[in-house]
This record gives structure tokens, sequence and C-alpha cells, in this order.
């Protein structure tokens, strides 16, 4: 899954996509699973990210991970969703 | 280094559109105490889910209930509407504030003498009186509020040839200019039935005809057809005057009075638009005094307001079980509290709370309880943080009818606490378990496992 190349990120979690003149907010999980869905890494690595920062266990993320890609995708802010 | 606290991920599409002109939604503002008392306490002692009823705002119902009605009315008694809830530990707080018992079956008159209320300080209500029940409330000289005339025959013959003697009013209905009117219950004013019982019971020497009841509706939005009732009870209270002499003991305008609850489908929250105790008692008061009673024969008013006294005094604190995706993309919560604890979510949209701390991040969802039913839908889109597995909620005002009609289906009753005046907690109801269930049944020998 891959996080569509022109997608607008702010660091307060307001989000823009020029492509079709969207805009949305997400919370500080949200903007950390974003940043690292652009770094082009793998479903594992984003998770382990998120482990890393947060006060959280790899089980809970996963299933969150999951539903967040869901809207994403959804939203159109994906490209090559799973 | 610590790590941040996890929230998790959110993502909303904002729309532009008309700004709300009635501002944000609060309704996620957390309440982590309860009277006092910490929600996280109070379920790791007791449970989730779990009620909590809080004595101070019963015993501060009922005082400003009874200001509001003494200060208009010098002759005023309060009677527990027991089927609202008929738990003995807020019976009595009830009783201990100076309310008789108001009961509409023999059950809940059985549980009226149990908390020791006086035999004549019981008005028996309702459609179902056996000639067993009768007899049980006229050896009490309670209060026999007659509803149809089989009842009343049923008195007349039980009582024929014998020495005692029962007290008696009849249940008018009405038509006050609300909708639905209910004409199910008691003798009609305007087609002249209530008159025709009247004069049965006059004619009748054991029956002593003591007062005049009615009950006009249930969460009444309108205070208008009160006044409209208290003048046909007063013009029947005259009319008995006039052909026989005799000043009725009471009026009694029964119950109905709203809680502040929200009903669904209603564009205003509840608290907006209900009338207040006090124009209740505005209404009700006036139209008595200005009726034209001699001094000497002014009726007590008797009220059975169940609803407004005790919906705000108990909360229903409960437990997200799962948090999931519907097929249309809205969030489904999972809690383990349904319709089967709150019967009142079917005309109630219930103001609910989370109990935590949560950042501003907020999301629509629908709110189902634990039941495996499709109905078990508490509310069908309420704004919430983000709520995960084992957050706490808390239902607010959920103190009337939830703790006599829930329903014993799929899950079992939970305990219900009572914080004191002084915040302790009593457990007032244990929570039930199998064997609860299973000691009213009966195993067939022939099914019995050998």
């Amino acid at each position: 899954m891959q996080i569509n190349k022109n997608i607008a990120i702010s660091d307060s979690g307001f989000i823009f996509n020029p492509s079709t003149g969207d805009s949305f907010s997400t919370n500080q999980v949200g903007m950390e699973i974003i940043r690292l869905l652009k770094e082009n890494l793998s479903k594992e690595e984003v998770i382990a990210g998120v482990v890393s920062k947060f006060n959280v266990d790899e089980a809970t993320v996963e299933k969150d991970l999951a539903d967040f890609a869901l809207m994403l995708n959804n939203f159109q802010l994906v490209i090559n969703h799973e | 280094m610590s790590k941040l606290s996890y929230e998790r991920p959110f993502i909303q599409k904002l729309n532009t559109g008309s700004m709300n002109k009635f501002g944000t939604k609060t309704e996620f503002a957390p309440v982590s105490h309860l009277d006092g008392v910490a929600v996280k306490r109070l379920t790791a002692e007791y449970g989730s889910p779990l009620f909590v009823i809080s004595e101070r705002q019963i015993r501060k119902n009922c005082q400003n209930a009874n200001r509001a009605f003494k200060t208009r009315y010098p002759k005023i008694q309060f009677a527990w509407s027991y089927k609202t809830n008929y738990l003995d530990a807020v019976c009595n707080v009830f009783h201990q504030e100076g309310s008789w018992a108001e009961v509409v079956s023999v059950f809940e008159y059985n549980k009226a003498l149990r908390n020791g209320v006086p035999g004549n300080n019981i008005i028996f209500n309702g459609p179902d009186k056996s000639v067993e029940d009768l007899q049980l409330a006229v050896d009490n000289n309670s209060l026999i509020h007659i509803d149809h005339f089989d009842e009343l025959y049923s008195l007349v013959e039980l009582l024929s040839g014998g020495k005692q003697k029962a007290r008696v009013a009849i249940r008018v209905n009405m038509d006050t200019g609300i909708y639905p009117m209910w004409d199910r219950f008691g003798f009609n004013y305007e087609n002249g039935q209530a008159w025709n019982a009247i004069n049965k019971i006059m004619a009748h020497s054991e029956l002593e005809l003591v007062g005049l009841h009615c009950h006009i509706g249930t969460y009444m939005l309108s205070t208008s057809a009160y006044a409209t009732a208290a003048y046909k009870l007063c013009d029947l209270a005259h009319n008995i005057k006039l052909k026989y002499n005799l000043a009725v003991q009471y009026v009694d305008l029964g119950g109905g009075f709203a809680s502040s609850n929200t009903l669904k489908g209603s564009y205003l929250q509840g608290a907006d638009i209900i009338p207040t105790i006090d124009d209740y008692a505005e209404a009700i008061t006036s139209t008595v005094l200005n009726a034209n009673f001699k001094q000497e024969d002014l009726p007590t008013i008797i009220l059975e307001s169940g609803r407004a006294l005790i919906d705000d005094a108990a909360w229903l604190v409960g437990s997200v079980l799962a948090s999931k995706r519907l097929s249309d993309g809205r969030r489904a919560t999972v809690v383990d509290f349904g319709v089967n604890l709150l019967f009142n979510a079917f005309w109630y949209d219930y103001k609910i709370s989370p109990a935590q701390d949560f950042t501003h991040h907020t999301e629509d969802m629908a709110l189902y309880g634990p039941l495996c039913m499709n109905i078990d839908c508490i509310r069908e889109s309420v704004n919430l943080p983000l709520l995960n597995k084992g957050d706490q909620l808390v239902v607010h005002k959920v103190g009337a009818y939830n703790m006599t009609q829930w329903l014993q289906f799929i899950q079992m009753r939970p305990n219900v606490v009572l914080i004191d005046m002084d915040g302790n907690t009593h457990l007032i109801r244990e929570r039930e378990t199998v064997d609860t269930i299973i000691q009213q049944e009966k195993m067939p020998e022939y099914l019995k496992k050998k």
C-alpha cells in the first residue's frame, strides 16, 4: 500500500488531496502511519514503527491499521491497496 | 524515553457547509466520577455493567417537588410510583422523604407492605386486582382506585353482608387535549361513565368514596393538560358535594411529569423543552384553588410522579467490548449493556459520556449492546471519542423504568449500587447468576441425565 504522492499533510494532521479537492483531518497516530507509508515501508515495518513510538502492543496496531487502511482506500488516498 | 500515549488512528473527511447554530456538541466531556465516587473504583469493586443510584439526587428531587407544590397549596401528598423503580432501597428513600406508596399490582403492594408502608398510605391502582387482592387492600384500609365496573362489582360482592368498608376512588379518563388519550384505564368523564360509577359507589354503604384519580399520560410536555384534568376532577367533586353533600378528601392527578431525557426524533434536547416541576405545580394548584371549594372542603392533592423524580438520579456504567466498521463505512461500537438493561433506549436518545479523558477527535458511531439480536441498539448515531476495547462509558438519567422493565434475556442483570449522602457505596441488588435463573425451573424426572 502506498500513499498518493501528491497528498499534502500538515503538522497538525490536516490532509489535502489536490486531485480531488477533498480535505481530511487525522490524529497523531494517523499522521505517523501516513508518514511511514510515504516512506514505502511494508505493513510489518509500519506496525513496528508505531509500536516503537507509542505505548501500544503489536496486535492492537495490526487491527487498527487494517481499519485505517480501509478508510484511506475509501477516501482514495492510497494506490495499490492490498 | 517514554512512549507517547496511543489512540486508534482516525481520519475524517472535512465537509464545508452551514454552521451549526446550536454550536459544537459536548456530549463527549468525560465523566470520571459519579456523586464524587470514581467510575473506575465502582467498576473495579462491583463489575461492569453497573447501575449506580444517587441517594442525594433522589432526595433533592423529592424536596424540590415538595417545595414546588407545598408553597402553592396547603395539602399535598406525594406517593412513590413503585413501577418506576421498585428496588426496596430506592422506595425507602422516597418513603423517608414522606412519600406514600402507589402500586399497580399485588406484587408491588406486598413490596410496599414489606417496606413498612402503613396500609392506609398505599394507593392501589391498576386494572388487575383479584378478589384476594381486594380483600388484602380492604383489610389494610388501603385506598383502592377502581379501574372498571367489573372491579367495582367484585368489591361490592366481596363486602356485601359483612361489616368491612372499603375506602375507594375511581380512576377517571378524559380528554385533556393531548394525544393519545389514555381511555383504556378508568371511567370516562365526557360520556358520563365516571359520574355513573360515582353514583353506583354512593349507592353502596360498604364503599366510602374518598377521592378522585386520573393519570393522563406519560412524559407530558403540556402543563395545560394537567390544568384541564384538575378542572374536570374538581367538577366531579363539586357535583358529588351538590348531590350527596360529600366533600371528597383528595384529587389524585397521577404522574406523567417529563424527565429531561431526550425523546427519539425530538429536534431539541429534552432539557430545553420540558416544563419545570414548578410549571406543573402552578397549573395544577391554581386550577384546584380557583375551583371554588370552601376552605374546609379543599381536597388534598395527591401526586404519583415517578419518572421526573428518579430518572436523573441513576447512571448505567458500562464497558466497550469491541469497535468495528460496518459495511457502509460507519463505525460501530459494541458495549456490554444493551436493551436488556436499557429498555427505554427504544424511545430515548440517552446521553452517553466516556468515563476517561480523550483527545479532541470524535466520530459518529452506532452503539450496539451485547445481545446477539439485531434490535439491540442503544444509539443509532452518537458522536463520541475514539473508543477502544475496555474503555468505560456512562449513560445518564436511567433511573426510571429501566430497573423494572429490564429483561433477563441472553445476559443476566448486573449489580445495582446506591451512593449514600456521605459518598459511601452500598450494593442494593446483587447481580444475577445462573442459579438465580434456574432455581425457578423444574426438570421432569425422565429428562434428568442418568
